[in-house]
């Protein structure tokens, strides 16, 4: 497996150094003692890396602005980030742990992500980087071509697990911001509110689709409990419209509340639901529903109880 | 296991254990049929809070207990069914329509007593 990697990538080698005006034909591979020479060599490219380290360094934030990646952050800032990744590329390569470039990956993408960095600029620049260093590994041992070719047998795998180490990191990153915030949207998107003792109000806003639609039951039933309420309001008016699936679960939410005891007024089903729900068939012989939410609150009132006065002019 | 069956006032209360068999719901139905009478009992409380489970044999049964107490001129209230019990059972389509049901046993007797009340 590793050796397949290892003739692809030799290929694509090849067809660089031509590019770069080397006449390469046809080296055989030379695998004798490979492993012992490969952390030599790695050495050896670690020390050149470092020397050229401002030069390469460069000409790397250079090529990034060239190809406009990274347009969200200033001149000042890419070259800071681009000297710590430097340093964590080259240290990575010599160590050949990925552990601290890991974290740092991480850390970077914690911080770029918010600022709207996407992954292609990320992927982007590593390999950018790992450009101009072949690139100057080609120019280092033009003429050498053996050479050449081991050292970039030695370059190449721990290159390419760079490149992917911190894309990874990035996208793990991304995810967990994604996961961090549909948790918040879900938290934030089913308040079960009391308004009077016993009577919870439950306003839908947005889209439901059947995992919100079952979130929302739970919560509501759960609030029906802990509140004790006896009568809930739930207000449609935000939302849109409805298909089968949800509707049904509607009514389902309405009977499971009246098993608890409680009874559920539906308010602000807009003309489209209305429609829908008709033509869709669904039982509402159960529902009981209100035109708009302050209907539906002094119903609620009503079966509560309660009685409303005005004591003196609005002032 | 026997389901205990409480008398207090006008209300009977049988309390179920969790895991009750086919057979112990057999012998409440009839055990509270029975009393409801000689107790000269007005309203029974049937109180499920403990149960995490409810198949469909012990929701018929629920069903039947109150149209057999209504017809032995008594009213019936379900109380403490569990949030996710209550919506596993509408799932199934075991509604309970046509019983009463109240969230606990003091919302049950709540609503007995002012049910008593209106018709005195």
């Amino acid at each position: 497996m590793i050796v397949g990697t290892l003739t692809v990538q030799r290929k694509e080698n090849t067809l660089m150094a031509k590019r770069d005006g080397g006449q390469v034909s046809g080296i055989a591979p030379d695998d004798s003692g490979h492993n012992e020479a490969s952390s030599e060599l790695l050495r050896e490219l670690v020390a050149h890396l470092r020397q050229n380290r401002t030069q390469l360094r460069e000409e790397w934030v250079g090529r990034i602005s060239e190809t406009r990646l990274l347009t969200a952050m200033t001149k000042e800032e890419i070259f800071a980030e681009a000297t710590s990744v430097y340093d964590s590329y080259v240290e990575a390569l010599e160590t050949e742990t990925f552990e601290a470039l890991q974290a740092y990956a991480r850390n970077l993408s914690e911080r770029i992500i918010p600022r709207g960095v996407e992954t292609h600029e990320v992927v982007g620049i590593v390999l950018l980087l790992r450009d101009v260093l072949a690139r100057s590994l080609f120019a280092k041992y033009q003429t050498d071509f053996k050479k050449l070719n081991r050292i970039l047998d030695a370059y190449e795998p721990a290159a390419n697990r760079i490149a992917n180490t911190v894309a990874v990191g990035f996208v793990q990153e991304r995810e967990r911001v994604i996961r961090q915030q549909q948790e918040a949207i879900r938290e934030l998107s089913t308040p079960v509110l009391q308004v009077r003792e016993r009577l919870l109000i439950l306003p839908i806003i947005g889209v439901i689709d059947p995992q919100r639609a079952r979130q929302l039951t739970e919560q509501l039933l759960r609030g029906i409990r802990t509140n004790r309420a006896k009568v809930v309001v739930i207000d449609i008016t935000g939302v849109a419209a409805m298909d089968v699936t949800v509707a049904n679960h509607l009514v389902q939410t309405v009977e499971a509340s009246r098993l608890l005891g409680a009874t559920v007024i539906v308010t602000g089903l807009s003309p489209e639901i209305a429609q829908t729900l008709v033509t869709i068939g669904v039982d509402l012989g159960k529902m009981n529903t209100v035109g708009d939410l302050q209907g539906g609150i002094e119903q609620a009132e009503r079966l509560l109880g309660y009685k409303v006065a005005t004591l003196a002019e609005p002032t | 296991m026997e389901v205990p069956i409480l008398k207090q006032g006008e209300v009977l209360i049988a309390t179920f254990q969790a895991a009750l068999s086919d057979a112990d719901l057999n012998q409440l139905r009839s055990g509270l049929v029975r009393q409801v009478v000689k107790f000269r009992s007005r309203g029974v409380i049937v109180d499920v809070t403990a149960m995490d489970v409810m198949d469909s044999f012990a929701s018929r049964t629920l069903r039947e207990i109150a149209q057999m107490i209504r017809l032995r001129g008594a009213e019936t209230v379900i109380v403490g069914i569990q949030p996710e019990v209550a919506f596993a059972m509408v799932q199934l389509g075991l509604t309970l329509e046509g019983v009463v049901t109240a969230l606990d046993l003091e919302e049950g007797l709540n609503y007995l007593n002012k049910k008593f009340k209106t018709v005195n």
